[in-house]
């Protein structure tokens, strides 16, 4: 069968939050169900200028390690309300957070389980094209070094920009930080997915 | 389980790069590593499917607004949703945002001293049926300014965010109207350097499903991408 070439990407440009913005929907789940964990960051350009046009996206599977999608055939169970996807616009200071649940370990290529992580989507007026990278947890030591993704990442400070940071001390929900550089020398790993 | 076969790679080609001078926001907004590729897992290949979200008939009428109706030509943009092979790709989220006739947006960060219309906030959803195919009615969008250089114009347009079956297939672009005069100097448009892939996000007038005094139509399809071939293919 001869390809349809593809319809190409174009830049989401300033006025994004007319259509991309909406109320809660950076809660994959509400703050007080337990496990709750805060997912928060800020974005910045190569001049170390924060992004506060920006929108992220993220998609994970479910405490079970189990996507919301026909294609994940495992037996693990679907919790009919977490949806797995959410949405957050960057406010003036470049700031995104996120309300969701770690997720569990998901199948990798060759038998393999990968470490908890979310993938992420970032968009932006300045980019003709959305970015992909990942978020992966600090305290997930074992299964982090197990991880093909981040294993096929040789430098360390580049493979660290992967890691969201445990805040520690924090009586209140469990809180992990985690910056996007889209440039510069603490860029963030994007990925070719 | 087997390992998931991949969206097509090639494909990805006909995307802008991340960095295009003409445009100047890309230049401190474009990573200059390279990205790393991943093989496609089960994280690639799945994706929301908004099976929940509740959608209003309403909300695919841009023209319209607390029944008042807004300034402007009212047209119709309407199509499918596919993949490379053609498939239909049914029950997929579309989000669409544009300025309004006078090529204003409804945004703070707005400042065009052009009309605001009380009556047309910009924004529509609608789900894609079975057959991949969606319908919206609005107003058609202005020109309008922007700073990039000396005299600078977008060309109408009108933003498009899909989904698609699984987070390798998720696309935001901006579909654009036939003979705009404005294609040969905006740096967005011609980020891409292919002719051809510039032409596919120019939709094009239908007379056929204009409506007779109501509504001009223009017919867009988006084609997401596909799936690799696997090896059984083509020996049919």
């Amino acid at each position: 069968m001869s390809k349809l070439g593809i319809t190409a990407s174009q830049t989401v440009g300033p006025f994004l939050t007319i259509a991309l913005k909406a109320d809660g929907q950076e809660y994959i789940v509400p703050e007080t169900v337990e496990g709750a964990l805060k997912l928060s960051g800020r974005v910045y350009d190569g001049e170390g200028q924060v992004v506060p046009d920006a929108v992220i996206e993220i998609w994970q599977a479910n405490i079970f390690g189990k996507y919301d999608h026909p294609e994940d055939t495992s037996d693990f169970e679907i919790i009919n309300d977490f949806s797995g996807f959410g949405r957050s616009c960057t406010d003036k200071d470049g700031h995104f957070f996120f309300i969701t649940l770690k997720p569990g370990r998901v199948p990798g290529r060759g038998n393999t389980l990968q470490a908890p992580h979310v993938s992420v989507n970032v968009f932006a007026r300045g980019m003709l094209k959305q970015q992909v990278t990942r978020i992966y947890f600090s305290d997930e030591v074992k299964a982090n070094t197990e991880d093909s993704v981040l294993n096929s990442i040789d430098d360390d400070s580049a493979r660290n920009t992967l890691i969201a940071q445990r805040k520690e001390g924090n009586d209140g929900i469990l809180e992990y930080t985690f910056d996007i550089h889209l440039q510069g020398k603490m860029e963030t790993v994007f990925f070719d997915v | 389980m087997s390992e998931p076969l991949e969206y097509s790679r090639k494909s990805k080609n006909d995307h802008p790069p991340a960095r295009y001078e003409g445009y100047k926001s890309t230049v401190h907004r474009s990573p200059q590593r390279k990205p790393i590729k991943i093989e496609h897992t089960l994280t690639e290949v799945t994706g929301p499917l908004f099976k929940n979200e509740k959608i209003d008939a309403g909300e695919s009428d841009l023209s319209i607004v607390d029944g008042q109706e807004a300034q402007g030509q009212r047209i119709y943009v309407s199509g499918k949703v596919l993949d490379e092979d053609g498939k239909p790709v049914p029950n997929t989220l579309i989000e669409i945002w544009q300025c309004n006739a006078a090529g204003r947006y409804k945004h703070a960060v707005d400042q065009h001293p052009a009309p605001l219309d009380p009556n047309f906030t910009g924004k529509g959803r609608i789900v894609s049926n079975e057959k991949g195919e969606y319908k919206f009615t609005t107003i058609k969008p202005g020109a309008y300014p922007w700073g990039n250089h000396y005299n600078a114009w977008r060309p109408a347009h009108i933003h498009f965010s899909l989904f698609g079956p699984a987070f390798a297939t998720r696309l935001i672009t901006q579909m654009y109207f036939p003979d705009d005069p404005l294609f040969a100097f905006d740096p967005i448009f011609n980020s891409i350097s292919d002719e051809a892939v510039r032409k596919r996000m120019i939709s094009k007038f239908d007379l056929d499903t204009t409506e007779p005094d109501f509504a001009l139509s223009f017919k867009f399809d988006f084609v997401l991408r596909g799936r690799e071939a696997t090896p059984f293919e083509g020996q049919d």
